[in-house]
């Protein structure tokens, strides 16, 4: 008796730069019983020669932020049915082609939330309180020469206004209540079951802050939303968190302010052209820096690829 | 009161000192060279002494100022003032508690964010350029772990509140149970280490808490676990912990305080999973002259016969 066997053919999901989750978990960040993975970064083939010689057509795709779904892209996969970033953002995938197209679109949800919030809020004390220019003092064995650092800024009562209060905005603020900070927040929409302060302006909440928390999304809205008139309306004592996207904050208009002492102090994990910073950041001690890694958790990062997991 | 001698033992605010000046004959122990000779003449008319956390007043202190009345620190520990002698002599002492417990417990999770999530060696990473050629490394979570408090007193209590908004589970040691808290209670120190990632200590320093953080406490903290001191250096066997650092028995340490400041042991310098800082715990403008204003509002309160603000003694 012969068995025949029933080949399921799986879904097809592109990836076309290893992210970095799976340079860290490898294939078992997306392994799944319910997809196949095309991995375009290991064929020494350009793009389009590599989908073209695929013998079944791919279904979705995984981006990064660092591959963005453009149009071009897209129109490479003619049978693309879903996009999942695995990023929250999806400011690199062109939506509007994506409806023309009817293809959904799936970011990564709140898996990285926590870990962003928990950053924002280790910047904003780190820039207050000094923690990554003591810790160079110390280790550079200044401590017995020059004696006492200088002094930083209390945290508590301090006001700090959330701009975008979604999921990151969220915990951002549930985490600064606890250090008895007074939280404002600015948004598309007033969020009626939020006990805080809301301002439709983010200059007059910037006029009342001691600092302000970027975790909006980058749209044509928000793109250098933090800009010369906010700089001037937060103060001299300032200080700017920005863990969203860099192209928020008019970065030329921010170094040329923390240099000539405009602001107080600025916690940086995003940037306008990355990897690349201004150079003039690196000379001042009232700044922290951080390569893009708020959400790199390790355990940030398995929650993700149980999301892509559902997502499927 | 001009003519009022107060000591100040070393350099520890300059709006305090100003303060001094104004309302009494201030004796900046530090200027002097000899320091036998500066209190042989000044033994008669020095009636206060203000210390802090590094200089006190202790049993021969108390025994050359045969005038002394008060002992007013500029802190909350009392690690080095001489208590018994203060009480068997009849000298008030008084400190700077509630008005720092917020600064230190902001600092004490900023340490925990700064080493979990390796904020100091990030910004180290994008300064020295590293990052045009790749990606900084993965880092470990904070929401969520579990964090073991040794000492849930002002500061203990105030760390516990902030690390419950990350949704940590709280545990703690304490020489009693608290009976109104709801965190979980272990009976010794150990005990607290193997059940916690992050250990805080958080207790004042005393000859029962000295080296409470021994090399049992790290080894039951472990490879995955981290010490965060914003106590005094005393409380860690600083010679055990640069082992199990070094060794990789312990996940990491943010330390606040050390055993002879300045002096930090050289071991820790190059490593990525300590952060260092130099006792900055309470170093806010706003509450170094909060706790200047007590020390003058106790010093004047006594040498006007009324109550004192802060006393211990």
């Amino acid at each position: 008796m012969t068995t025949s066997y029933i080949t399921q053919v799986l879904p097809r999901v592109l990836i076309v730069k290893r992210p970095a989750a799976m340079r860290v978990l490898g294939d078992s960040f997306v392994a799944s019983t319910k997809f196949e993975i095309v991995k375009a970064f290991e064929s020494p083939l350009p793009l389009p020669e590599f989908l073209a010689d695929q013998s079944h057509p791919v279904s979705a795709i995984i981006a990064p932020v660092h591959v963005p779904v453009t149009a071009d892209l897209i129109r490479l996969l003619p049978n693309l049915r879903l996009v999942v970033t695995t990023s929250t953002g999806v400011d690199h995938v062109d939506l509007v082609e994506c409806r023309r197209r009817d293809i959904s679109v799936a970011n990564a949800g709140s898996s990285y939330s926590e870990d962003v919030a928990d950053t924002a809020v280790g910047l904003l004390i780190d820039v207050f309180r000094r923690i990554s220019a003591a810790n160079r003092f110390v280790k550079q064995r200044l401590w017995p020469l020059k004696g006492d650092y200088p002094l930083g800024s209390k945290l508590g009562r301090k006001r700090i206004g959330i701009v975008g209060l979604g999921s990151i905005g969220s915990m951002v603020a549930t985490r600064l209540e606890a250090f008895g900070c007074q939280i404002s927040y600015s948004s598309r929409n007033r969020k009626p079951s939020v006990p805080y302060h809301y301002y439709t302006d983010v200059q007059e909440m910037a006029a009342n802050s001691d600092a302000l928390i970027i975790c909006c999304e980058l749209t044509d809205k928000t793109l250098h939303l933090i800009n010369r008139d906010v700089f001037a309306a937060l103060g001299k004592q300032g200080v700017i968190v920005n863990v969203a996207r860099g192209a928020i904050v008019d970065e030329d208009e921010l170094v040329r302010c923390l240099r000539e002492g405009e602001i107080g102090g600025a916690g940086l994990d995003v940037f306008e052209d990355e990897p690349n910073v201004p150079k003039e950041l690196f000379e001042l001690d009232n700044v922290v820096l951080s390569p893009h890694c708020a959400y790199t958790s390790l355990e940030g990062l398995e929650q993700l690829g149980n999301v892509f997991g559902l997502e499927y | 009161m001009e003519s009022i001698g107060v000591l100040m033992m070393c350099p520890m605010s300059s709006y305090l000192e100003n303060e001094l000046q104004k309302r009494f004959n201030l004796l900046r122990f530090w200027t002097s060279p000899e320091k036998s000779v500066f209190l042989e003449t000044h033994r008669n008319s020095i009636r206060a002494v203000v210390g802090n956390a590094f200089a006190g007043a202790d049993a021969q202190l108390i025994n050359d100022l045969p005038k002394l009345e008060i002992v007013s620190s500029f802190s909350v520990g009392l690690d080095k003032i001489d208590l018994g002698i203060c009480k068997d002599k009849g000298i008030r002492v008084t400190n700077t508690p509630d008005v720092l417990t917020e600064d230190v417990a902001d600092l004490a999770i900023g340490l925990i964010i700064a080493l979990l999530r390796r904020l100091c060696e990030c910004d180290r990473y994008v300064r020295s350029g590293k990052w045009k050629q790749g990606d900084f490394k993965l880092t470990t979570k904070f929401s969520g772990k579990s964090v073991g408090i040794i000492g849930l007193g002002r500061i203990g209590t105030a760390i516990a509140k902030r690390a419950e908004a990350f949704s940590c589970p709280i545990n703690y040691y304490s020489r009693t149970v608290k009976p109104d808290v709801a965190y979980k209670y272990y009976p010794t120190v150990v005990d607290l280490a193997k059940n916690s990632d992050i250990l805080v200590v958080a207790c004042p320093l005393s000859d029962e808490t000295r080296h409470i953080v021994n090399r049992q406490v790290m080894d039951a903290l472990g490879p995955k676990g981290v010490l965060i001191n914003i106590g005094r250096g005393p409380h860690v066997d600083e010679q055990e912990l640069v082992k199990a650092l070094t060794e990789g028995r312990l996940g990491g340490a943010a330390l606040d305080v050390f055993e002879k400041e300045p002096h930090v042991p050289e071991e820790l310098f190059g490593l990525e999973n300590v952060v260092l800082l130099p006792h900055v715990g309470s170093g806010t403008v706003e509450t170094r002259n909060a706790m200047a204003d007590l020390v003058v509002g106790n010093l004047e309160a006594h040498f006007s016969g009324k109550s004192l603000l802060t006393p211990v003694v």
